[in-house]
């Protein structure tokens, strides 16, 4: 493959946020508060910008990488610096960088930031984080990916272990700990492959296992292609977070300051579930299909398992953090239902679940604010003092609870319609996910009731104001997104589709050799090894 | 795609967007308030009493003038264009045979299959369009009156707006999708209205109720649609259902589940599907939350019952109706799963429901489980095949229950225009009796909606009085002079039909919806007799009013009364058999109009059979209606009930079964104890308790504790052995050291001695060493 070596869009929206760290490094934290604060924004905003000229010279017909740049770094040991974007990877750079100036914009105000000062560093962790999250859905070498995989880890524990709530350090270190111990499989496993196939490439190492060039054994569970996909599926898993790896998010949600929740849940676990489609699925294509149903079953406990426990919470952040663990549950049924629809709808999930559960996250963030207790008794007839604040949210919950005409809908429903036309999955399967749907409309409701609804019966909240406009700022994008993906989804499809299509192509003789061959699956062998 | 909206085939687009944008304008720009603090508010003297120690906010007038206006404007064009379409539906020569108005646009493209988003307009829809809007202007312009003193009126009408905009996509909708995308705004739209005093316990808690019990099914449903689209690859209406060779494929393939059983895939979508409109049109055992709605204003009340929400339901598995007849053939007595399963539970339902509407207290309970039953008698209809009848019924009860629940909220209007007459009346007393605090001290539990409250109101509200009999007939089929007689006679006729020749399901639907319109006419009857006639049974009825009737309130509540009255009677006779005697003639000269324009929507195999006139069915609907309006007549008319007395239905009912009755079969209680209650403790104590943060998050710490352990022995292990070995070098040659000083004394004496020492010892080794070398 030959690619210009020349400044690609890729390169620039991936390094803008470098640009403006660097420039916050010489900025004075005392005289330049305001400026520093301006900057950041202004870089982010710049990295929204170039990300959609990004989108603006994307073909949609084009199944492969495009606006692609590639360095070698170390020949020797076959590792480049490679970037580029396909129709899946766009939409996710697309997300990063929209959430990013909207977190930035919301921590303007945050009390917490005031509280403990440094400002400074928490605008440059920002900007470090946003070029990390950018890095891991553009590079396509595997060591370079690993290096922005870890990186994001650094910002995100500091922004959770400094200006976090009060059980802060233990949510950091758990949050830094439980997703480093994935990732360390997950490097053994592609120091593994890159060593195999002589290269970090993920285009050059995906067309050798397309071409047969480069195969690893997969007979039975305890196989090398077995392995090497567990070493990857694992570490995304942590990061989705599968159930029943969850137990950091809800601590890190609730401890991460708002724009650190709002990242977290909008982009950072969408790492995971990303990582599973440009990585897991087409190098390690058999062990895919075969592990498929186990894979997708844990999707499916977890879709109920995070509905139930959302219900049972009295903390309103931990309710979106368990709501969050139901919601990716959908995207990894999606993902390994392992059809175009399916995928597609995963996708676009990981986008509505960005935007929609980023929204709780900011929305809660306000009533903190206001009242400093996140609480759901501490409230209660909250829509009668701020009627325009109720309004929102409960347009933001809706969206969650996937109402159709917003944009939760469309990705549950596409991921339902892959379910059921998937030849690795049972019908089982669409038919827990569906009681999932009903217990989100439970909780949601449960908590708009308790916030919400009922008489103002608490003193405090009788004159709490309604939103400013920066507020109002923060979530109109927000808004208008719900509404844009609910309303007019096939914009968000055309994107994808031809890089959905040409993976689940890919897959396609895997499938029909393990349907047609009566091999037992993964699931049987492990069944078989229980039992024996 | 050449898009001009003055083409019939694009104009359907453009019904539901006035209210839909009346929702938006509404909600963005006129719906503005001021807040000003509770202190300051004149209209209340300082104590505003739902603001209590807050600032309270004040819709100015030209807010709610605005709001008002925009919301009229957008359902008034939906309501004029759907009358351009009705009038060139029923001019077209066969609509929905060979030509049906539609057009579409992809919405949804994910490879295989794009979706797509079109308009349909069909005889069924055709006339949804003459019904809805009609219905709907009506609803707007009484709630000008109704929700006149309510701050929050324009919010009101912006979600009512949507609720309109909904319905009237549901309507033209071509495919599921988008029908399904109406239905649960409408959802949506019901959660936000019926609690909307979101303040009052028993309104958030009716919303929530609502939205969840519709939402089961709702879900259910979309795993019908979604099953279907698998099958299919299309959720358009006319590529499925107007396709043989589709629902020959869907009739003949087994079922995903229960498929072994004999179960075909049209089978199971189609009961999918009808769970949805179980829930939705509230039938058994999904109807707990119809009788709770009417929290909501009652305007709401006249939209869910009659004009939007629950027809919706009905609506839909109309729509349906050739998938769930694939394969069978009702008419010949051939009986699909989907089929038995809208026979049995329409017939029960409309049983189940009028028992209990026997003996509500409550004037708008009363009209809840009248549309609970009523549904059920189309549910019931539908599932023998009798799918026009069923159609016919829905229109019909729509006009008439849209007119008594308008007029139902006239009656309390006018109970609470009463209450507030002798409250005022009170306050002046307790003035001069120095009781300031009565109300505190002494609640006053008046309830505006009781019916036993009531009594004599017909002098006092005699315009609402007239509609209120006018829809009252009409729901109870009295002969000839009300559509509902016409449209149950109908169903009726048709189960007759299949009775005579023997099948099971139009036998049990025949004396099922028999005894159900008996108990029907009797408690209308009660009711009317209960709530107008005799004399005032309290104070708050001897001064019910509507304010005066120049009053903009009075004008605008009964303006669509009277609108709606013609309708509720007349309705009906669009649907005359021609056979019937005298009446035939008249109005069906050329066949039965309604059934000659709706059948073309269906395939000819579906078109329901017309049925031969008989007079058993007949007779019988002349019997339990009068029979039943006659009973109601003898309890309730002939002797009103007076103040102090009992209801004469708890002396002649046994307690036990009025008990069982008045609290709803104890249905409410069940699910609480079953499914609420055990759900609630399951996920807080056994999932979130014990399996999130003891075992899954346990071993977590675990782990880290283990982890910590090992790092402890490590440490231990470290300060022995590496520690050991690696301190000890550097120990040892200190300690050498140490030891080594000591020779460091100073004395020249003993460094001699020393010196002398080493000297020795050097020479015997070398002399050792050299013997040794010399051996």
């Amino acid at each position: 493959m030959e690619f210009s070596s020349s400044l690609s869009l890729t390169t620039i929206t991936l390094f803008l946020p470098m640009v403006g760290f660097t420039i916050l490094l010489f900025m004075n934290e005392q005289k330049d508060k305001e400026a520093i604060k301006w900057t950041a924004f202004g870089f982010s905003v710049a990295t929204f910008i170039a990300s959609l000229l990004m989108a603006f010279q994307f073909d949609n017909n084009d199944s492969g990488l495009q606006l692609a740049q590639r360095i070698n770094w170390l020949p020797s040991l076959g590792i480049s610096y490679f970037v580029g974007v396909d129709g899946l990877s766009m939409l996710l750079v697309l997300l990063s960088t929209v959430i990013m100036p909207i977190a930035i914009f919301a921590s303007f105000n945050a009390g917490v930031i005031e509280e403990r000062g440094r400002v400074k560093l928490y605008y440059l962790f920002m900007l470090l984080l946003e070029w990390a999250m950018i890095g891991v859905f553009v590079v396509q070498d595997l060591i370079i990916f690993y290096i922005f995989w870890e990186v994001t880890l650094v910002p995100m524990y500091f922004l959770i272990g400094i200006w976090g709530a009060e059980n802060r350090v233990y949510a950091a270190v758990k949050f830094f700990l439980y997703t480093m111990a994935g990732s360390v499989l997950m490097l053994l496993a592609l120091l593994y492959v890159g060593g195999q196939a002589g290269t970090f490439a993920v285009p050059e190492i995906v067309a050798q296992v397309q071409s047969g060039q480069l195969s690893f054994p997969m007979d039975g569970i305890f196989s090398t292609q077995s392995f090497l996909f567990l070493g990857f599926l694992i570490a995304f898993a942590i990061k989705v977070p599968v159930w029943p790896l969850h137990s950091w998010l809800p601590d890190a949600h609730v401890q991460a300051p708002t724009a650190g929740s709002v990242i977290l849940a909008g982009v950072l676990l969408k790492m995971g579930t990303y990582g599973m489609v440009r990585f897991c699925l087409p190098m390690f294509p058999q062990a895919s299909v075969e592990w498929a149903p186990i894979i997708a079953a844990l999707g499916v406990i977890g879709i109920i398992y995070g509905a139930w426990v959302s219900f049972a919470q009295t903390d309103i952040k931990k309710l979106v953090a368990y709501s969050s663990v139901s919601h990716l549950g959908f995207v990894v049924l999606g993902i390994f239902s392992l059809t175009s629809a399916g995928i597609q709808g995963a996708t676009l999930q990981m986008i509505s679940h960005g935007v929609s559960t980023g929204g709780l996250f900011l929305l809660v963030g306000m009533l903190y604010e206001r009242r400093h207790t996140k609480l759901m008794a501490a409230y209660g007839g909250i829509w009668k003092v701020m009627p325009l604040f109720g309004g929102i949210s409960l347009v933001v919950s809706l969206s969650s609870m996937g109402l159709p005409g917003l944009n939760g809908f469309v990705g549950e429903f596409t991921i339902l319609l892959g379910t059921l036309g998937s030849d690795v999955l049972g019908t089982l399967f669409a038919l827990f996910a569906t009681a999932g749907v009903i217990m989100a409309a439970v909780y949601i409701l449960y908590m708009f009731q308790k916030v919400y609804m009922g008489e103002v019966d608490k003193a405090e909240n009788k004159n709490l104001p309604d939103m400013n406009w920066q507020e109002v700022a923060v979530m109109v994008p927000i808004l208008l997104l719900i509404f844009w993906i609910g309303l007019q989804p096939s914009a968000w499809f055309d994107v994808m589709d031809a890089t959905a299509n040409a993976l689940v192509n890919q897959l396609q003789p895997h499938i029909e050799a393990v349907k047609n061959s009566g091999v037992p699956t993964a699931f049987h062998d492990l069944m078989m090894h229980i039992w024996a | 795609m050449d898009v001009n909206f003055s083409d019939i085939n694009y104009l359907p687009w453009l019904i539901p967007v006035g209210p839909l944008l009346a929702f938006v304008i509404i909600s963005l720009l006129t719906n503005r308030s001021k807040w000003v603090p509770a202190t300051d508010h004149h209209e209340y003297g300082g104590h505003h009493p739902d603001y209590d120690g807050m600032e309270v906010p004040v819709v100015t007038t030209q807010s709610r003038i605005a709001s008002i206006v925009v919301g009229m404007s957008g359902v008034v064009a939906a309501w004029l264009m759907s009358m351009t379409v009705f009038f060139e539906g029923i001019s077209t020569d066969k609509l929905g045979d060979k030509t049906v108005f539609a057009s579409g646009m992809n919405w949804l493209d994910t490879g295989l299959n794009a979706l797509r988003m079109g308009v349909l307009v069909d005889p069924l829809t055709t006339v949804m369009l003459f019904m809805v809007p009609i219905a709907v202007v009506c609803i707007f312009i009484y709630s000008i009156g109704y929700m006149a003193h309510d701050p929050r009126q324009a919010r009101f009408f912006s979600l009512i707006s949507l609720f309109a905009g909904a319905m009237l996509t549901l309507v033209v909708a071509d495919n599921l999708l988008l029908l399904f995308i109406g239905w649960e705004v409408m959802g949506l739209c019901s959660y936000m209205l019926i609690g909307f005093w979101f303040e009052k316990k028993s309104a958030y808690s009716a919303a929530i109720k609502a939205f969840t019990v519709t939402r089961v099914a709702d879900v259910i449903m979309l795993l019908g649609i979604v099953y279907l689209y698998a099958m299919t690859g299309t959720l358009n209406f006319r590529e499925i259902l107007n396709n043989p060779e589709t629902l020959d494929m869907l009739s003949n393939a087994p079922a995903i589940i229960f498929g072994s059983w004999g179960l075909s895939a049209s089978g199971l979508i189609g009961i999918f599907l009808i769970i949805g409109t179980v829930g939705k049109s509230a039938q058994f055992p999904l109807h707990v939350w119809l009788p709770d709605a009417m929290e909501g204003p009652t305007p709401v009340s006249a939209m869910i019952h009659a004009a939007a929400m629950v027809s919706a339901g009905i609506y839909a598995i109309i729509r349906m109706y050739p998938l769930f007849a694939a394969g069978a053939d009702p008419h010949h007595g051939v009986y699909s799963e989907p089929l038995i399963f809208m026979a049995v539970i329409g017939s029960f339902t409309a049983l189940f429901a009028a028992t209990m509407g026997v003996v509500q207290r409550d004037v708008k309970a009363v009209l809840a489980y009248s549309t609970i039953s009523q549904l059920g008698f189309m549910m019931a209809a539908l599932g023998i095949g009798a799918y026009v009848a069923a159609f016919f019924h829905l229109i019909t009860h729509a006009f008439f229950k849209a007119l008594l629940f308008m007029s139902s909220g006239a009656v309390i209007h006018a109970m609470e225009h009463g209450e507030h007459h002798v409250h005022e009346h009170h306050h002046e007393h307790d003035e001069h009796d120095e009781h300031h605090h009565h109300d505190e001290t002494e609640p006053h539990h008046f309830d505006p909606q009781d019916m036993m409250n009531m009594g004599g109101l017909r002098y006092k509200i005699p315009v609402t009085f007239y509609a209120f009999v006018a829809g009252g007939i009409s729901l109870a089929g009295i002969p000839l002079i009300t559509a509902g007689f016409w449209s149950k006679d109908e169903i009726l006729a048709d189960a007759w039909l299949g009775l005579t020749h023997g099948y099971g399901p139009p036998a049990l639907v025949f004396i099922m919806l028999a005894l159900a319109a008996f108990l029907t006419a009797f408690y209308t009857s009660r009711q009317i007799g209960l709530t107008f006639a005799g004399q005032p049974r309290t104070e708050e009825a001897e001064h019910a009013g509507l304010g005066g009737p120049r009053s903009i309130i009075s004008r605008t509540m009964q303006l669509p009364l009277i609108i709606l009255i013609p309708f509720a009677l007349f309705a009906g006779f669009v649907g005359v058999p021609p056979e019937f005697p005298i009446f035939g003639a008249i109005f069906s000269p050329d066949g039965n109009p309604f059934f000659d324009f709706v059948k073309y929507t269906v395939l000819e195999a579906f078109q329901p059979e017309k049925p031969p006139f008989s007079w058993w069915p007949v007779l019988t609907s002349f019997g339990v209606a009068l029979g039943g309006w006659y009973l109601g007549w003898l309890l309730y008319w002939r002797e009103p009930v007076k103040a102090g007395e009992e209801d004469p239905i708890k002396r002649i009912l046994p307690e036990s079964i009025y008990n069982t009755l008045m609290n709803r079969y104890y249905l409410d209680d069940l699910y609480k104890m079953v499914f609420v209650q055990p759900s609630q403790w399951f996920s807080r104590v056994v999932v979130s308790e014990f399996i999130d943060r003891g075992i899954i998050d346990g071993f977590i710490h675990l782990i880290a504790r283990l982890a910590n352990w090992i790092g402890d022995l490590l440490k231990l292990l470290n300060l022995w052995l590496i520690d050991g070995v690696g301190d000890g070098i550097p120990q040892g040659i200190v300690r050498f050291g140490v030891w080594l000083r000591r020779v460091q004394t100073g004395r020249v004496q003993q460094y001699l001695i020393l010196a002398i020492m080493a000297a020795l010892l050097i020479g015997l080794i070398f002399v050792v060493s050299t013997t040794v070398a010399a051996n």
